[in-house]
């Protein structure tokens, strides 16, 4: 780890200031926000990230969970991913959030892990953590580890010839099928930016992986109001039954009345190099009277475009049979 | 105890299994057996237990190792200048800069015989090329990562295939016959059924909670270690000539330590880099490893590539048995895993033969893991009986029961105690075997397919040379002390238990103390033998040192025994009596003492090799299990799961169910690892073993505890030694991950022989989605 200086922050517009002098928000970041440190601190200790400041925004007024006016849920940036997945809102109106989040890591980790934070980890490819080998997320242009290594837990889907990492998130799934909207303070406005459009594919610039310019920090997480009358998944498979990322995820909301599915929302996990919005099974659902047969017609849509790497075909398989489970337990609690 | 539940049994074993050796174990009391907490727990739950990395001195700084970042190859240069500029550094060594470190010719084991830094030369991934100390741990860690190190690469092999390239015959790691009788090729050859398969099990990592770590310190003449060693005494000795300094002049302290697995058995480099470092310096030096060193310098359980061949009758006798297996070890040491360990003797067939051969891969040194050899071995043997016993259209049970011995067929001894056949029925019992229905997949469980296996277990049983002291104190205390260490076992508290045993005291007023090498020469913790050696060398000095008191009792002035017959009396509850009196007749043992102005009564006691006290050299002594295993498994979803572990063990006599059930527990799950989850992955473009921490390297969680169901059949091995304890601390992992395989296939149809088992293999299982 290098040295760096430590600033612990009062206010939102401070936080901003301080970090607007860094020249990117992105890999190479010389100043980086810190909330649970659960994911920084070890990127520091590894050397992957090496900021020279640090700012502190534990202390800022974000860390409420509280309704929008209207109708939804403002989850504030700084609230602990236990609080969320507690938060008897979350639970009745959003239970795949809720599910999404006390699936991942363990709880110990979940009582220091923040929204924003949550959003903001990076993937775990082994390449992009260890500084002995090449990696184009953390120093671009040197080339992908992963693509002619090992790459069982790395993406199959938004793949590019430069990286392969999956985005770890259980979290951001669940957010993604909720059609989260993300709101963002930087040095000269606002905004407010619906989190498909948040996260970037690789393409030839892996390093960049949002939309985030130098000083804007996340603020809240926005969820629209419950659609009336529909239930929602989470659904991950691991190695093991605990403390593990995805292989495969699905986080699903869906509406069923009348016989036919009428709002649906397919994301995936562990696939994906951003969290995985599948437009393509939602096209083969809406409208559809929901059986099995329509569920694998759904799952064969999502995989279509998959690119398996020499150690990861399983997990085109794997992801459909999660679509199916996913979607067949949505039904059924309906 | 459940002692009164194998009352059958042991009645029918009254006089051993053979009928004719005669028990050589006196009754004894009740607080052997017993189910007692360890006495070190309240130390360690409160955090006041110090383990090696605990230990802080005045003036004490930092070092950190740097890893080579090539698999093989010559460090070009070194660049230092750097890192020897950043804030606190106090010295960067490296193999340019370093003192002298020797190998040790005059015994004990060391794990590299190339001592750290000896030349430019990198053999595998992650050796130690430099060494960055500071005064805190994060200036060494950062000096470390500044450190500009280039090499020359050569070429290297960390290939999984271990036909490629094959050691040639002749060769010190060419092919070896181990074991041979009849004419098992040509047997083999000619029989009616026949099994040939190969199994492989994959490099993996002890990863014990606590990292490996040396705090050493270098006082002009003398070396203090503080480790985290399962064996002081061969640290020691060891250390002594790694470093050339007089035998004396190293004292290794391992007062607690957070588990080993075997990898703790033997002193790694960094030790030596450590006391070095303190003798350069002149200041105690802390050097702590990363979990990710964990991974590449500290040793790990070598790949294994198994070629079984078992020839049958139709009805299921063994006319042939062959393994042929070989395992990777490194380039500089040869690790010869003994995955032929229980193959000779476990089931009855005239014609047999194991066979190994060395295949060198750039990897750090393999090194003993929790039941070397047997654990990858019995995965192989049990994995092809239960091929066997499907083929024969058989019990897997009903085939092993039917192939069972009494003899060693290999030594041609009689087993001092074998209860193999009630290991597998008494588990078949509670498991309830006799409910399995044979098609695969055929057993359900709501919208779950259970699979059931079941494997044989077996490790060996043996007791080394080591010496014991006793005091009995002036204060109603006592004192128990020998050159071992408790890896987390329960070594404290056993030896305890002998002192209460023998003198009556309470365990709770017996002070243990263990892991110093100044102590008297103790065993090493390694192959579940500490107990069955500590033990003997323990009642003895316990049994000398009432001698001493009772000698005491009849010479000292104003006792009421004064003038009576040493052999007159007897110590127990605590007290000094007339044997032929009850212990409250009696005086308690301090008052004697105390009369006698003595401050206490030490007695030595020494354990002699196995069968220096009894008849055992006529016999083979091996400890047996029978493992069965459900899993649950989900086709829609590709979920396996473990959800059922019975144990049946026989481990001679249990000195303490608790520490003994807990080895167990701990056993079985680091086998639902070994069938399910681990694996060291070696990246074969620079031999980086990739998956170096504990998000990439799977084990299992305490969500993956199935419910476990231990039974210890407890009868004395009466050649094993005084109490007939052959300890436990390995065979639970044995026969797991075959037991897994057999349940796998049962649920799945896949039969995996390439451990671990993944989604990857379970994904095209034909069962019904
Ligand atoms: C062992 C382990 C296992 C895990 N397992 C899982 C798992 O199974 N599933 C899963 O989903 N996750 C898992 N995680 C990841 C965990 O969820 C994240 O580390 C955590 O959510 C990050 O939150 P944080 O508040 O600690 O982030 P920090 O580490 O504090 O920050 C992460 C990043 O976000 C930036 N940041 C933080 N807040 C803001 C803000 N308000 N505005 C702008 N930038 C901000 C920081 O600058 C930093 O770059 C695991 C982590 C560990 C260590």
């Amino acid at each position: 780890m290098d040295s760096f200086t430590f600033t612990r922050s009062t206010t939102v517009d401070q936080a901003v200031q301080l970090a607007a002098k860094s020249l990117t928000a992105q890999q190479g970041a010389q100043v980086r926000f810190v909330a649970g440190g659960t994911t920084l601190v070890d990127l520091m200790k590894l050397n992957v990230e090496r900021p020279r400041e640090i700012v502190d925004i534990n202390s800022l007024p974000l860390d409420r969970v509280e309704p929008s006016p209207a109708g939804g849920l403002i989850l504030g940036a700084l609230a602990r991913n236990s609080d969320v997945a507690h938060n008897a809102a979350v639970i009745r109106d959003y239970p795949v959030l809720s599910q999404a989040l006390l699936s991942g890591a363990s709880p110990q980790l979940r009582n220091m892990a923040t929204t924003a934070g949550n959003l903001l980890q990076r993937t775990r490819c082994v390449y992009f953590r260890d500084t002995a080998h090449a990696c184009n997320k953390r120093e671009p242009g040197t080339g992908c580890s992963a693509i002619t290594g090992h790459n069982r837990m790395l993406a199959v889907l938004g793949t590019s010839k430069d990286c392969i990492a999956t985005n770890p998130s259980d979290q951001n799934v669940a957010l993604t099928a909720l059609e989260a909207t993300i709101q963002i303070q930087g040095p000269k406005n606002k905004r407010s930016i619906p989190i498909h459009d948040f996260y970037l594919v690789p393409g030839s610039t892996p390093h960049i992986e949002n939309v985030l310019r130098p000083g804007e920090i996340i603020t809240s997480v926005t969820l629209p109001p419950p659609v009336a009358g529909t239930n929602s998944t989470y659904l991950k498979l691991r190695d093991r039954a605990a403390y593990e990322f995805a292989l495969a995820s699905a986080a699903i909301v869906m509406k069923v009345s009348g016989g036919r599915i009428q709002h649906i929302r397919v994301a995936l996990g562990g696939v994906g190099t951003k969290p995985w919005r599948s437009f393509e099974a939602e096209k083969v659902l809406e409208g559809h009277a929901p059986d099995r047969a329509l569920f694998q017609r759904a799952a064969e849509a999502a995989l279509k475009d998959a690119r398996p790497q020499s150690e990861n075909a399983f997990k085109v398989e794997l992801s459909r049979r999660c679509i199916v489970r996913a979607l067949t337990m949505s039904t059924k609690s309906a | 105890m459940l002692f009164s539940e194998y009352l059958e049994f042991i009645q029918s074993d009254k006089l051993g299994p053979n009928g004719q050796i005669k028990a050589s174990t006196a009754e004894p009391t009740a607080v052997i057996g017993a189910s007692l907490s360890r006495i070190d727990g309240p130390l360690k739950t409160t955090g006041s237990a110090r383990y090696a990395s605990d230990h802080n001195f005045p003036g004490m700084v930092y070092a950190v190792p740097v890893g080579a970042t090539v698999a093989s190859g010559k460090i070009r240069s070194i660049d230092t200048s750097t890192s020897e500029k950043m804030p606190g550094v106090v010295a960067i060594l490296h193999h340019g800069n370093f003192d002298p470190v020797f190998r040790n010719a005059s015994g004990g084991r060391n794990s590299e015989q190339r001592p750290p830094f000896e030349d430019e030369v990198v053999y595998y991934w992650g050796q130690y090329v430099a060494l960055a100390v500071a005064e805190t741990f994060a200036q060494a860690q950062a000096a470390a990562a500044a450190v500009k190190i280039s090499y020359a690469p050569d070429a290297f092999n960390v290939s999984t295939n271990l036909s490629d390239p094959m050691p040639a015959i002749g060769a010190s790691e060419g092919p070896r016959v181990l074991s041979h009788r009849g004419d098992p090729e040509g047997v083999f050859t000619s029989a009616p059924v026949k099994i040939d398969y190969t199994y492989t099990t994959p490099a993996e990592t002890h990863n014990p909670m606590e990292m490996h770590a040396t705090v050493a310190i270098w006082d002009g003449k003398k070396y203090t270690l503080y480790e985290s060693s399962q064996g002081v005494m061969n640290h020691a000795t060891v250390m002594y000539q790694v470093l050339g300094v007089p035998r004396e002049n190293v004292e290794v302290i391992s007062r607690f330590i957070g588990s080993g697995f075997g990898g703790k058995l033997f002193p790694w480099p960094h030790s030596a880099l450590a006391a070095v470092a303190s003798r350069r310096l002149n200041r105690p030096v802390k050097l702590t490893l990363s979990r990710k060193m964990m991974f590449a310098n500290v040793g790990h359980r070598p790949r294994t590539q198994q070629r079984m061949r078992l020839g049958a009758t139709p009805e299921g006798k063994l006319l042939s048995l062959c393994q042929d297996y070989r395992n990777h070890t490194s380039i500089n040491d040869d690790i010869r895993e003994n995955c032929g360990e229980a193959t000779p003797f476990l089931y009855s067939t005239a014609n047999l033969q194991v066979s190994s051969a060395l295949v060198r891969r750039n990897v750090g040194t393999p090194t003993p893991m929790r039941g070397p050899g047997a654990v990858p071995g019995l995965f192989a043997l049990e994995s092809a009986m239960d091929e066997l016993a499907i083929k024969l259209n058989m019990d897997p049970v009903a085939l092993r029961l039917g192939l069972d011995t009494l003899t060693d067929e290999e030594k041609n001894k009689p087993f001092s105690s074998r209860h193999l056949k009630e290991c597998l029925q008494v588990g078949s019992e509670k498991f309830g075997w006799s409910k399995r229905t044979l098609g695969v997949g055929s057993m359900r469980k709501g919208d779950l397919i259970l699979g059931w296996g079941v494997a044989a277990a077996s490790w060996s049983a043996g007791r080394g040379v080591a010496e014991a002291s006793v005091s009995l104190r002036a204060d109603g205390s006592a004192r128990v002390s020998s050159g071992t260490q408790d890896p987390g076992t329960g070594t404290y508290t056993v030896v305890a238990q002998i002192v209460s045993d023998k003198t009556g005291i309470p365990v709770r007023k017996i002070q243990s103390v263990l892991g110093s090498s100044s102590l008297p020469p103790g065993p090493t913790s390694g192959g579940s033998t500490a107990t069955a050696t500590v033990i003997p060398a323990v009642a003895e000095a316990a049994v000398n040192a009432i001698k001493i008191t009772l000698t005491a009792a009849t010479t000292t002035k104003g006792s009421p025994f004064l003038g009576k017959q040493v052999k007159d009396l007897a110590m127990s509850s605590g007290r000094i009596h007339l044997k032929n009196q009850s212990p409250e007749s009696g005086i308690p043992f301090e008052e004697i003492l105390k009369l006698g102005n003595i401050a206490s009564a030490d007695g030595q006691g020494k354990t002699g090799g196995y069968g220096s006290d009894t008849d055992g050299k006529n016999f083979s002594s091996h400890s047996f299990g029978a493992q069965f295993v459900e899993v649950e498994w989900d086709p829609g979803i590709c979920r396996l799961r473990v959800s059922r572990v019975v144990s049946v063990v026989d481990a001679g006599r249990i000195i303490n169910a608790k520490t003994a059930r807990n080895q167990m527990a701990g056993a079985i799950v680091m086998g639902i690892g070994m069938g399910l989850l681990e694996q060291t992955t070696y990246d074969s473009r620079n031999g980086h073993p990739i998956n170096d921490n504990f998000a990439d390297y799977v084990v299992p969680t305490s969500a993956d505890h199935p419910e476990i169901d231990i039974h210890f059949l407890d009868i004395p091995d009466p050649m094993i030694g005084e109490y007939g304890a052959r300890g436990l601390g390995e065979i639970g992992l044995a026969g797991i991950a075959p037991a897994i395989t057999a349940a796998v296939y049962h649920a799945t149809g896949v039969r995996v022989r390439n451990l671990p088992v993944r989604i990857e293999d379970l994904i095209t299982a034909n069962v019904a989605v």
